[in-house]
């Protein structure tokens, strides 16, 4: 087997090291009984040949998103990742490296998550950011959680244009550890009365913007709404590269903020793994959950950095720790990183406006489809649009010719009764044949 | 041989000090600045096209101010990461015995599989028509997980480890609430992970730590007396974190289960019994699988992992959406809490289906080793384990040494009495020696305890130097040579790191220095 380096006769010479006469010897503390002489259901080993072979017939069973006129987002967006990224990821040191727990030989790992935390404190306009989430709905839990200790309250007022994921991985988490949650119902088009759902028992509103359709939301109203009553401000993102055109919720009074990170770096990957992203106010940090890098100094006097703020956690706090998370997304990080780095100020708002331009054009070609309105008043790359048939049977027309129109807002929340609502996303690498070819296809399927 | 053109050998001069550098840089060690320090907001290194200067429609939340983000262009960029990673250790280079994180070999080929268009370039949310190859990648790496645990059921959901314990564990809770029980507390024994407690205190259970017997498990009495009416589960790790199979097992999980309580084992330590002993057959309820170290994934510096949980038919019913589920013919995903296929389900972890790049990797590794090469792994990882505690035993100190090791060697500290030398000096003195430490001062139970899980990935050379460097440092701590232990590392990248400073006063992000006239203010 080409990944196990020991022969037959080194085991012999290690047996008789150890003193056993076999190696079931060392096994010998599974009861007898139990222990399982082979594993009958599976096959036996195989070349990288054969298992390449195997792996790739499935892989060809997909539909490729870069095949096709693409255009779905509700949390997880096709950009192009220069191939930089993918390479650097790739070296050994970064790749198969663990946590930094042994700061001297892990400077690289610990400076660049430094580096990645004040990108991100930059980006959301906070003070403070951490080594990154799993991702964006697990970010927006532990947000909760930690809003939820900061103010010695136990609600959570969710906004109803929370992304339905979203808002099921916090009521989830929620129910088990008996904290209530008030999620209020969509308002596709925008403008829902959050403030009057805030009151004294509020430990936090949750808000996402640009929300699930894709609207724009002013947090400054409902920061204050929120402040009033000693509650806080957690805001929400999915699309990293929205803060490149949009007010940051930093600068609209928000307490915590979290996203997804996965537009910058990291592909599509059917869902995972992601980049969390995690951001609050200084007076917070020791509330926060996750890995945090610092700065500091060696016996030499030279800056380095280490993990910090550890008492934090749960290796050092175990039952009272902020959060039971230990791995993070480390490697999803650095890709984000590198590939905020590679863009930099300019390329970053750049990339931002390309996408809204995307999205307005193609938001405009839809608009045009008889039968067909375009919902938002604001947005950034993604929209949502009503349509006169159910959007899942249109979807599936359309996917039949090749062109992958979106996400249906029933597939996010089969029971919200928005089966008419279709969520659809551009970006930069959505071309204007695309978006030609997908208004001409909406309006033949919906002759 | 033709040597024209080159100089005759240079001549041999007497050695002096190493002269300091201008650059701070010493040949091939090279210091590198902040992106914040190097980077330039003008400079991108990604060439985009013009925007056409449609009017915008983000009503009146335009970015007042563009964020202050410094751009590398594409060599600079290649220099400055290419020069963080030399700063950093991983598997590759060299062994890494991280004791209960598992640092195998990650072979490239899953790179690759992981990196196919058909997985890798796929929304999650695309009609289930068109990633049924993915669907079936997921059941395939379900199937493989089942078998090799005899389990009922399998949540793919779960991001890591720690999620994967969450996840368990709140199906256990479900379970309860599902009997209409409102069980509040949970065993977990002193040598636990942090995770665990961390994770029980997180949905509002009560943590209650149970002891170890003096040889390093825990004792079925000692459970069945602190199994009260209120014990909702007993969280156990098994192979437990001092590297010993909990003889006891089948006892205690039959004690739990008497007692009206599930049992919820930490998997960590899946990689000793590969093949070797089916979970089910144990009595186990619930265990996670962290498929970034006995499977192989990357560690990727800290993640991501994957954690999917293995649940008893007890469970099952109560696995997370989305649930995978065959329907005539097609694969199809339930991903709504309630509907028909996960009418009991808990819940939803995150968003999406869990970590797929990681599945593609993990089954990859799968398929390769097979069932043969899957029971040999974990032979051999046992194997190298016993083998350098085996050769180590005349000059450390092994605690509960009369049992067969698992996968780790555990030493504790008692072997330095004396020597004014810790458990944090020699494994500082282990970088000087080009290996990544131990796991040290974990687990808890034992006095400056040392953890070493050489994995299958070694070959019996690179144990033997291990074996040969651990044994010099042991003979040079008992010789009195402080001073390789005190100043270690000194070869590294960096000295001693002040930790302490750090914490007192935390420096957690970069700031601009204030111009020179404001600073003077």
């Amino acid at each position: 087997m080409r990944y196990l380096p020991l022969t037959a006769e080194d085991r012999a010479e290690m047996l008789a090291r150890v003193g056993v006469p076999s190696i079931d010897a060392l096994f010998a503390d599974i009861p007898a009984d139990k222990r399982t002489a082979a594993l009958p259901d599976l096959p036996p080993a195989q070349g990288e040949m054969e298992v390449e072979r195997a792996l790739s017939r499935l892989s060809a069973r997909n539909v490729v998103a870069g095949a096709v006129p693409f255009f779905l987002g509700a949390g997880a967006y096709r950009h192009h990742v220069p191939a930089t990224v993918d390479h650097l990821i790739q070296r050994s040191e970064f790749l198969t490296s663990y946590t930094p727990y042994q700061p001297e030989i892990a400077q690289g790992t610990l400076q660049y998550l430094f580096e990645f935390q004040t990108q991100v404190a930059e980006l959301t306009g906070m003070e403070v950011a951490n080594a990154s989430m799993y991702d964006g709905s697990t970010a927006a839990a532990e947000a909760v959680l930690m809003a939820h200790r900061i103010t010695k309250r136990r609600k959570a007022v969710l906004a109803g244009n929370l992304h339905p994921h979203y808002r099921a991985t916090i009521e989830t988490i929620s129910h088990y550890a008996d904290d209530a949650v008030e999620a209020l119902p969509p308002s596709p088009e925008g403008g829902e009365d959050l403030i009057s759902a805030i009151d004294g028992a509020t430990s936090c509103v949750v808000v996402q913007s640009p929300d699930v359709f894709g609207n724009l939301v002013d947090l400054k109203p409902i920061a204050e709404a929120a402040h009033a009553v000693g509650a806080l401000l957690v805001a929400v993102f999915t699309e990293t590269v929205s803060l490149g055109l949009v007010e940051p919720p930093g600068a609209q009074g928000a307490d915590i903020v979290v996203g997804e990170g996965q537009s910058l770096g990291n592909a599509l990957n059917f869902g995972g793994p992601y980049v969390g992203l995690f951001a609050t106010r200084q007076k917070y940090v020791r509330q926060m959950p996750g890995r945090l890098a610092g700065e500091t100094v060696d016996a030499e006097g030279r800056r380095g950095f280490v993990l910090t703020l550890s008492t934090r956690e749960q290796h050092i706090r175990r039952e009272k720790a902020t959060s039971n998370i230990c791995t993070n997304s480390g490697l999803c990080a650095l890709a984000f990183t590198i590939h905020l780095t590679l863009l930099g100020q300019q390329g970053f708002t750049r990339l931002a406006t390309l996408n809204h331009e995307a999205a307005c054009d193609l938001a405009d070609r839809l608009q045009a489809v008889k039968g067909v309105s375009v919902l938002n008043a604001t947005f950034f790359n993604e929209f949502t649009v009503r349509l006169p048939v159910p959007a899942a049977e249109v979807v599936e027309k359309l996917a039949a010719r090749g062109i992958l129109a979106g996400v249906p807002y029933s597939r996010l929340a089969p029971g919200a009764g928005l089966n008419d609502l279709l969520l659809v996303a551009a970006t930069e690498v959505t071309t204007p044949e695309d978006r030609a070819a997908y208004a001409a296809a909406l309006a033949e399927a919906l002759a | 041989m033709n040597r024209e053109g080159r100089g005759a050998t240079a001549p041999v001069t007497p050695l002096t000090p190493a002269p300091e550098t201008f650059t701070g840089n010493r040949a091939l060690d090279l210091e590198e600045g902040l992106i914040f320090e190097v980077g330039r907001p003008e400079v991108s290194g990604v060439d985009l096209p013009e925007p056409k200067g449609t009017a915008h429609r983000l009503g009146g939340l335009k970015r007042a101010a563009a964020p202050e983000l410094p751009g590398l262009s594409e060599p600079e960029a290649m220099r400055h990461y290419v020069r963080l990673s030399r700063m950093n250790y991983g598997i590759d280079s060299g062994l890494f015995p991280l004791g209960s994180c598992t640092m195998k070999h990650n072979p490239r080929l899953n790179e690759k599989m992981a990196r196919l268009e058909g997985f890798a370039d796929v929304h999650p949310l695309q009609p289930l028509s068109t990633v049924q190859g993915a669907l079936e990648l997921m059941g395939e790496l379900s199937r493989y997980l089942l078998a090799l645990t005899g389990m009922a059921a399998v949540a793919l959901p779960p991001k890591a480890g720690a999620h994967g314990e969450l996840t368990g564990m709140m199906a256990i809770k479900a379970a309860h609430l599902a009997k209409g029980s409102t069980r509040h507390i949970v065993l977990v024994p002193e040598s636990a992970h942090g995770t665990n407690p961390a994770t029980a205190a997180l949905i509002g259970y009560q943590v209650k730590a149970i002891p170890a017997r003096p040889d390093g498990t825990v004792d079925a009495q000692t459970v069945r007396d602190a199994l009260t009416p209120e014990v909702a589960a007993l969280m156990l790790t098994n192979p437990n974190t001092c590297g010993l199979f909990e003889r006891d097992i089948v006892e205690i999980a039959a004690a739990v289960h008497e007692a009206g309580a599930y049992f919820y084992c930490d998997g960590a330590n899946f990689n000793a019994i590969l093949g070797k002993v089916r979970v089910a057959d144990l009595g186990v309820d619930a265990m996670h699988i962290n498929l970034h170290k006995t499977f192989s994934t990357p560690h990727g510096g800290g993640g991501p992992g994957a954690g999917p949980v293995v649940l008893s038919p007890a469970l099952a019913p109560f696995a997370p959406v989305p649930a995978l589920v065959a329907r005539d013919g097609t694969l199809t995903l339930v991903e709504e809490k309630g509907a028909a296929g996960a009418e009991q389900a808990l819940g939803r972890m995150s968003a999406f289906h869990g970590q797929m790049g990681m599945f593609v990797r993990a089954l990859a590794w799968m398929l390769s080793h097979g069932a043969d090469g899957m029971r040999q792994a974990s032979e051999d990882a046992v194997l190298s384990a016993n083998y350098v505690r085996a050769s180590l035993m005349d000059l450390m100190t092994a605690p509960f040494a009369e049992r067969p090791a698992m996968h780790e060697a555990l030493f504790d500290d008692t072997w330095l009495a004396g020597t004014g030398i810790s458990t944090l000096d020699v494994a500082k003195a282990l970088i000087d020696e080009g290996y990544h430490p131990m796991t040290v001062y974990f687990p808890l139970v034992v006095h400056g305890a040392m953890l070493i899980e050489p994995t299958e990935s070694e070959s019996k050379a690179s144990l033997d130097l291990f074996i040969g460097a651990l044994r010099d440092l042991a003979m040079a701590a008992k010789a009195g040579d402080k001073e390789r232990f005190l100043g270690a590392p000194h070869y590294a990248p960096r000295r001693r790191l002040d930790e302490t400073r750090a914490a007192r006063t935390p420096v957690l992000r970069w700031v601009k220095p204030a111009p020179l006239s404001e600073a003077a203010e």
